[in-house]
């Protein structure tokens, strides 16, 4: 009896010790947004732009609409942040990575479906496909067919577990349609982590030559340290990411103004400071982004209804028929 | 001789290459640059609220589940009745269940649309991840105490009982004590899972920075947000917790042998 | 005698009546409840949205491997992991203090997070990494405490008479391990084995990242399962996790009954 009871005392001791511990340096995750305030917004987003808020949440505070708004924060993959508001998960405002993570709130009746009627057509950042390689370019990669040069070894998330995912996939169609795609997915790619920032974390850890992933990701990784190149292919898909106010926020004026913050020009300056290509065309010109020559939006391409249906449905799409072709091909 | 040898060096090799070099890696990693930097990582408000939520989790989870465990060990050992095999497999079963799989029941059931509504908050707080965590540590204590109640026989419960002592406390008196070792090393095995569980947790936490991070949910954060060394340090940190409750246990267990 | 006898049974049966009914009580609200859920869940389309799910060459893929590399997985453990508990309960030629670290670090796969282990394991075997003996060394790691915790305790109880008999009258070590030791190692390897089975049926974390994760070749049925709920097929997604549990469970109850009728 006395046995578990000395078993338990270490533990009460830790974690008193840990109540009563000193706090140290700030620069973790999470620590950014101030709990002081009368009304607590609640923040879902997904995982890259939490660069963005640990500023733009400290800056909004400043102003007079944002004096006394705290903030709970959460990041997360954006499928599985979608799904966790649709699951309860309480929000008053959500930012995802694609369009159709936005629109699964809205069928859920989370999110209006006039989310999208305004000026910035309801996305708050922009983003283009770049091909992330090892400082210094050691393979020489300048464009999409650098991928399938003999021996190239690519590294991009599985878009039927990673719906940001869907994004590369869509850039190197615009590039060279469907056989291109095959040719990348059966020969060059060894792994498709199951997400974005696993990818990136597999490629940084040492695995392959090329890694597909976003320009603010890559931006992102270099500000952070990370010893990587990156090159903007000429085709391109332009990413943009879904911002809204959720129907039931108990505070939906005070959430909307976070939103305008974010998009006014302050706001915007922020994402472009990381990374992220402003909506607001006059802060993207002072941030010198370059421009792809072949730049095609999703609207270009039919729209995530149709993508989706077409390319990604899991039984017939043809990428997935790509992905059961890369598997046989190679399986056994 | 030489299969003495064979046989060691093979068991040296399979827990080196398996066990030892990435532990190893792991704290050579945490601590490459220093003690101070360490130190830095595990004291940021977020790290000591994770922290504290891992621990109280497992106060929840590991306490509950050692009753079920002690519970059902009796009513396996010492009932009778039909169905043992199938209910132990459903005790298994826990293990097999993948982490997805239990963020989803959990959401089938006390999600938005889900079957129960309860008046509080279950899922992405507090409770939600706390049934995860006991989910996920429910068998140990029931297996480590199955068998030592096998070999410890009932006599000495039926010799008290003829002396006239009542069931509960024959049970406090005679039982509970001939089990404590192996309820203790079930426990301690239990916490070490408990604090370690990462995809059940990760599914219902809703990942609310700095209230709803487990240590686990911090290691993935930070690996993410390109701080690697911060996600060693609290992967250390969870080591550290985890060989302290090793500590424990093989001390317990030299008992048991 | 005869007089005590029904007061002993009726102390034993209440405990044990009473720890049935709590016992029941927590396993159908913690296990049972939730898992029902997902059971329900699966029929939202029918019985043949169900097989669709089921029967689709991904899925089957990802439910051989996962299996295949489970049963490989456990019986892996099942060998090295007596082995591991002979050595360090019965070899006398390495030093006390070193067997304790052995012996204490043997449980730290339950407490590191598993995506440390990933990452680590990926650091440390690259060239192994993305095939599918990444996806069983990952499993190994995670599994590595089951069978030796299950094997120690029994060998430490093991009564040596016997094994001096068989020695004395001739037998050789081997035929004294096949014949007289393994017998009654038997049942907790095998009960050691079935856990090692489930978990790596049930593993998630560690494997996505050393595994490749590629569909049909190198994807886990967990990781498929979770492909399915990105794709809003939460049917679906219970439809394999049912079948996988299902697997599971006629596994479990099949290598029980092996060690039982050995015991």
């Amino acid at each position: 009896m006395n046995r578990r009871i000395l078993l338990l005392l270490p533990l009460a001791a830790a974690a008193v010790i840990a109540a009563g511990c000193g706090g140290a340096s700030d620069a973790s995750t999470g620590d950014g947004g101030a709990s002081n305030g009368s009304t607590k917004l609640s923040l879902v987003a997904y995982s890259t732009p939490q660069v963005v808020y640990d500023d733009a949440i400290p800056a909004f505070q400043k102003t007079a609409a944002g004096k006394d708004i705290g903030f709970d924060q959460s990041y997360g993959a954006s499928g599985d942040q979608s799904r966790a508001v649709a699951g309860g998960l309480g929000a008053d405002v959500v930012e995802f990575s694609l369009e159709p993570d936005m629109k699964r709130l809205v069928d859920a009746g989370l999110v209006a479906p006039s989310w999208n009627q305004n000026a910035h057509k309801g996305f708050v950042s922009d983003s283009v496909i770049a091909l992330v390689v090892r400082k210094g370019n050691p393979k020489g990669i300048h464009d999409w067919n650098d991928l399938l040069k003999p021996g190239i070894e690519v590294i991009t998330p599985n878009p039927f577990t990673s719906g940001s995912a869907k994004w590369n996939l869509l850039g190197a169609f615009v590039h060279g349609g469907l056989p291109f795609v095959k040719a990348l997915l059966t020969q060059h790619v060894k792994v498709q982590p199951k997400s974005g920032r696993e990818a990136t974390q597999a490629f940084i850890s040492g695995q392959g030559d090329v890694l597909i992933s976003y320009e603010n990701e890559a931006i992102t990784a270099q500000q952070k340290g990370e010893k990587v190149d990156y090159v903007i292919p000429p085709d391109n898909i332009l990413i943009q990411n879904p911002i809204a106010v959720t129907k039931d926020s108990k505070h939906p004026q005070q959430a909307q103004a976070f939103v305008n913050y974010l998009w006014s020009a302050a706001g915007q300056k922020l994402f472009g400071k990381h990374g992220y290509r402003p909506v607001d065309p006059a802060v993207a010109k002072q941030f010198h982004f370059p421009t792809p020559s072949n730049l095609k939006t999703i609207d270009d391409l039919g729209g995530w209804d149709k993508i989706d249906t077409q390319f990604f449905d899991p039984d017939k799409g043809s990428i997935a028929q790509i992905e059961k072709d890369a598997g046989v091909s190679t399986a056994k | 001789m030489l299969s003495r040898w064979g046989l060691r060096g093979a068991v040296l090799v399979y827990l080196g290459a398996l066990l030892l070099v990435p532990t190893g890696l792991v704290f050579y990693r945490t601590f490459e640059h220093g003690l101070g930097a360490f130190w830095d990582s595990v004291t940021t408000p977020a790290a000591q609220h994770a922290f504290q939520l891992t621990l109280e989790l497992a106060a929840i989870a590991v306490p509950l589940n050692t009753i079920f465990g002690i519970a059902m060990a009796l009513a396996l050992v010492r009932g009778r009745w039909r169905g043992k095999a199938l209910v132990e497999a459903i005790i298994d079963l826990p293990f097999a269940v993948s982490p997805v799989i239990i963020g989803l029941s959990l959401l089938l059931v006390f999600g938005r649309e889900g079957w129960i509504h309860l008046p509080f908050q279950v899922m992405f707080a507090l409770p939600g991840m706390a049934l995860a965590t006991i989910f996920v540590s429910l068998p140990f204590v029931v297996r480590e105490v199955v068998p030592v109640l096998r070999e410890v026989g009932d006599e000495q419960e039926q010799a008290a009982a003829t002396l006239g002592a009542t069931g509960w406390q024959t049970f406090r008196r005679i039982t509970l004590p001939s089990l404590r070792w192996g309820v203790a090393y079930g426990v301690v095995l239990s916490v070490a899972r408990a604090i370690g569980e990462f995809g059940a947790v990760s599914v219902v936490s809703g990942h609310i920075a700095g209230k709803t991070d487990t240590l686990t949910l911090l290691v993935q954060e930070r690996f993410e947000n390109f701080d690697v060394r911060g996600a060693y340090a609290a992967s250390a940190l969870l080591a550290a917790i985890a060989l302290a409750t090793l500590f424990t246990m093989t001390l317990t267990r030299r008992r048991t042998a | 005698m005869l007089a005590s006898r029904p007061l002993s049974r009726r102390a034993a049966g209440n405990g044990a009546g009473l720890g049935l009914g709590l016992g029941t009580l927590w396993l159908s609200l913690i296990v049972l409840l939730p898992l029902a859920a997902v059971v329900a869940k699966s029929t939202d389309g029918g019985w043949s949205a169900f097989w669709h799910a089921v029967s689709s060459r991904q899925a089957v893929d990802a439910l051989e491997l996962t299996l295949g590399a489970s049963l490989l997985v456990a019986a892996i453990s099942a060998v090295m992991g007596t082995a591991t508990a002979w050595v360090l309960v019965r070899d006398e030629g390495i030093p006390g203090p070193v067997r304790s670290v052995f012996n204490a670090v043997i449980d730290l796969p339950f407490a590191l997070p598993t995506i440390v282990a990933g990452i680590t394991l990926l650091a440390l075997y690259k060239d192994v990494a993305f095939t599918r003996t990444a996806i069983v060394l990952a499993l190994l790691f995670v599994t590595l405490p089951f069978v030796v915790r299950a094997v120690q305790p029994v060998l430490l109880e093991l009564d040596r008479e016997m094994e001096e008999a068989a020695a004395s009258l001739g037998a050789s070590a081997l035929t004294t391990f096949r014949r007289i030791i393994l017998p009654n190692l038997l049942p907790a390897i095998v009960s050691g084995a079935a856990l090692a089975f489930a978990r790596a049926v049930g593993e998630f974390g560690s494997v996505v990242l050393f595994s490749g994760n590629i569909p049909f070749k190198s994807q886990v049925a967990s990781v498929f399962i979770f492909s399915q709920v990105e794709s809003d097929n939460t049917a679906g997604a219970a439809s394999v996790s049912v079948v996988l549990l299902a697997i599971s469970v006629v596994v479990l109850l099949g290598i029980r009954r092996v060690g039982r009728s050995h015991a």
